[in-house]
């Protein structure tokens, strides 16, 4: 009688730990992928979609067949910088009207006002943030991290269009930049 | 069970003990502590909040202050007080000798004073303390703002431990209500008190370790160069606040449901009738812990999520309400046409059921999601998760101690003292939480130190009643000494018309209980 009930208590408690370590997996494992895959596939909380490169130039020349001359949407520029970062950064013009399918291209400045070499990333997000997904960029200089020598000065291109199956609701989508500099992260350690 | 030994004294009795009494004992006393220091972090709180303008602390120590208050209470004062009650009662309840794991249930007592010091030392690290040197981001420890605190480790493995603490009593939980009810105990003759905590315990198994991983990726994040909510690195803070919340929204039923239990036991014993509807109680029960895991989002309405998001965890929050009123005209269906007295115990679990319900109510409010983008980190929330915690949590902590008291230590508590006790509390509550609601509503933001001289009265009358409950939880450390020390002598039987095993024992509940189960027809 004893034993039985130990051995049931055993399993019981096998069983448990079998939920807790399911559930730690799922927490620290699928959790933020899923999250990623998500806000991906429905464009939510102004993460882009990445088209696949052969997609993307299909899908440019068709757009640009499409080009909605009805419409004009006012896109905003906003620069923020993350963790003091002592650069200059902004956009060279604050905002710019744009029919929905063509594509256009602004420029950005940033300057490394730091005695250092600073290798930053830039970060976007797009608000509203059911837009993100109809805003599409061919060339960002978000893309790849952004080595500055110290003192360097230099403009930044983005080439984007807004698809034109964009909402009727949307007349204005703010995009913003933040920018992050990427040696302060290991060099904390 | 022949393996039995005298009784260790003095302190190894309590460092080594296997007892489930011994550490009932221990978990209560410890969560006591616990809430007497939360509270003193609440006084300093509300002695800023007196009057508008910087008078008393610096705004970083007030910061500070909010954020351990709501620490230390959530894991230091209401969740070891239930695993406590969990302790004690449950194994008199279904006719066990003791819990079914007795070795790991003094392990993970043990782990928790270790994590509560973690948890704390900071605060008094680096010299200054009025510096505020301990955690400031706030109890939800939101990403960014916390990883960029630099004693986060501290914090990380102080939550670690209180989750290897309260996964360890989980599992002897379920393992002893699975395994060791006495003969003829069908799952649908436990009481309810031993119900909830089931199902509760299934929520801490479900969710302590999403909390540990959340814990561990800011960890990560912070010292070994990962990016899980690093914008820097492709991160996302966003994401910090939907793991949190998937481990957050259980977690608060896990502090509300064994409250339901033990008030489920408390009032049909002083109505003199049977609780009313004992089954749809079990589901109830059942439904709301199934809810809360897909409500999650309702507490991050204002992060900017798709309409259709923000409708779904809105109609997903409100149904809540269905379960939820089950069980409070359920309460209220037991005491209609009884025979009612009113000794100490069952005036906290009345105020219980009348305050948890206005808590309850503006919990709807909030969940609304249009009107909680007005109410949202406003004092309405304050005033809303403190009228279900204090007013709901620990009022039934309080009932419990009051119900059970007798058995434990086999005296009655002091009347005068206790009906002085239950009085002062209930007013002062009041007085403390309800203008929270207007200031709110008003648009005072919470976790601040200074507002604008419009919120000024409500906020001195909220102060008021804020040193006056404090006080009055003074007055319950001398009736728990007093109880334990003497007081008139209380019978097995303790209350008329209780029902259930744990009134068949001796009062005080011997040492060993149950040794041979009983029949249960």
């Amino acid at each position: 009688m004893q034993v039985s009930q130990k051995q049931a208590n055993a399993r019981t408690t096998r069983k448990i730990l079998l939920i807790v370590v399911f559930m730690f997996s799922f927490g620290f494992f699928v959790l933020p992928p899923l999250y990623a895959a998500i806000c991906d596939v429905f464009g939510l909380n102004g993460r882009f979609i990445e088209l696949k490169k052969v997609e993307r130039a299909e899908y440019i020349v068709n757009v640009e067949k499409r080009i909605d001359e009805s419409r004009t949407i006012r896109i905003e520029f906003l620069t923020t910088l993350n963790q003091k970062l002592n650069w200059e950064f902004r956009a060279k013009q604050n905002t710019i009207d744009v029919h929905p399918g063509k594509v256009t291209e602004v420029m950005f400045y940033a300057k490394n006002l730091t005695n250092r070499k600073v290798v930053a990333q830039a970060i976007p997000s797009v608000t509203p943030g059911y837009a993100a997904k109809y805003f599409s960029k061919m060339e960002c200089f978000c893309f790849s991290q952004q080595t500055f020598e110290p003192g360097e000065a230099r403009d930044m291109p983005l080439r984007f269009y807004v698809d034109p199956n964009l909402p009727k609701k949307v007349k204005t989508i703010s995009l913003g930049y933040t920018f992050f500099d990427t040696n302060r992260k290991l060099a904390s350690k | 069970m022949s393996e039995h030994h005298a009784a260790p004294t003095g302190i190894t009795r309590w460092l080594f003990t296997t007892n489930h009494k011994d550490i009932g004992t221990l978990y209560l006393w410890f969560s006591f502590i616990m809430l007497l220091l939360g509270g003193s972090m609440a006084m300093v709180i509300r002695s800023e909040l007196m009057y508008p303008g910087m008078q008393v602390v610096d705004p970083n120590f007030f910061n500070m202050m909010t954020t351990m208050h709501g620490l230390i209470m959530v894991f230091g004062a209401i969740m070891p007080a239930m695993v406590g009650l969990a302790n004690w009662l449950i194994p008199m309840m279904i006719g066990a000798p003791d819990m079914a794991l007795p070795r790991m249930n003094n392990w993970s007592f043990w782990i928790l004073p270790g994590a509560a010091i973690l948890l704390v030392a900071p605060m008094f690290m680096g010299g200054d303390f009025m510096a505020g040197q301990g955690p400031a981001f706030g109890w939800t420890f939101y990403e960014p703002l916390s990883g960029q605190y630099g004693k986060l480790a501290f914090f990380v493995f102080a939550v670690h431990l209180l989750g290897f603490s309260s996964i360890m009593g989980s599992i002897n939980i379920i393992a002893t209500i699975l395994n060791m009810r006495a003969p003829g105990m069908t799952l649908m003759k436990m009481p309810m008190f031993v119900w909830t905590w089931l199902i509760t315990a299934f929520l801490l198994i479900a969710v302590m370790p999403v909390l540990a991983g959340v814990v561990t990726m800011m960890l990560t994040d912070k010292y070994f160069g990962t990016s899980f909510f690093d914008a820097a690195g492709g991160g996302d803070p966003v994401m910090f606040q939907h793991v949190f919340w998937f481990f957050g929204h259980p977690e608060v039923y896990i502090m509300i449901l064994p409250a339901f239990g033990v008030v489920s036991m408390i009032i049909p014993t002083f109505a003199r009738k049977k609780l009313f509807g004992y089954a749809s109680m079990v589901y109830a029960t059942a439904a709301i812990a199934f809810l809360s895991f897909i409500v999650w989002a309702h507490h991050m309405f204002t992060v900017g999520m798709p309409v259709a998001g923000e409708l779904y965890f809105m109609y997903a929050t409100v149904m809540i309400a269905v379960p939820t009123a089950v069980k409070v005209f359920n309460w209220t269906a037991t005491m209609w046409k009884g025979s009612m007295t009113f000794e100490i115990p069952m005036l906290w679990a009345i105020a219980f059921v009348f305050m948890f319900t206005i808590g309850g109510f503006t919990g709807l409010m909030l969940g609304l999601t249009p009107v909680d983008f007005q109410y949202h980190d406003t004092y309405f929330v304050v005033a809303h998760f403190h009228y279900v915690l204090v007013t709901g949590s620990l009022f039934a902590i309080i009932a419990a101690f009051y119900y059970w008291v007798p058995k434990w230590t086999g005296n009655m508590y002091p009347p005068l003292l206790s009906k002085i006790h239950f009085w002062a509390s209930l007013i002062s509550v009041n007085v403390l939480f309800f203008p929270q609601h207007f200031i709110g509503l008003a648009g005072m933001p919470r976790r601040i130190p200074d507002y604008a001289v419009q919120f000024a009265d409500w906020n001195y009358w909220s102060s008021i009643g804020g040193f006056a409950f404090g006080l009055s939880q003074i007055l319950f450390l001398v009736i728990v000494i007093k109880t334990i020390k003497g007081g008139e002598k209380a019978t097995d039987q303790v209350w008329e018309s209780a029902e259930g095993l744990e009134w068949t024992i001796p009062s005080p509940a011997p040492y060993h209980t149950f040794a041979t189960p009983p029949e249960v027809k």
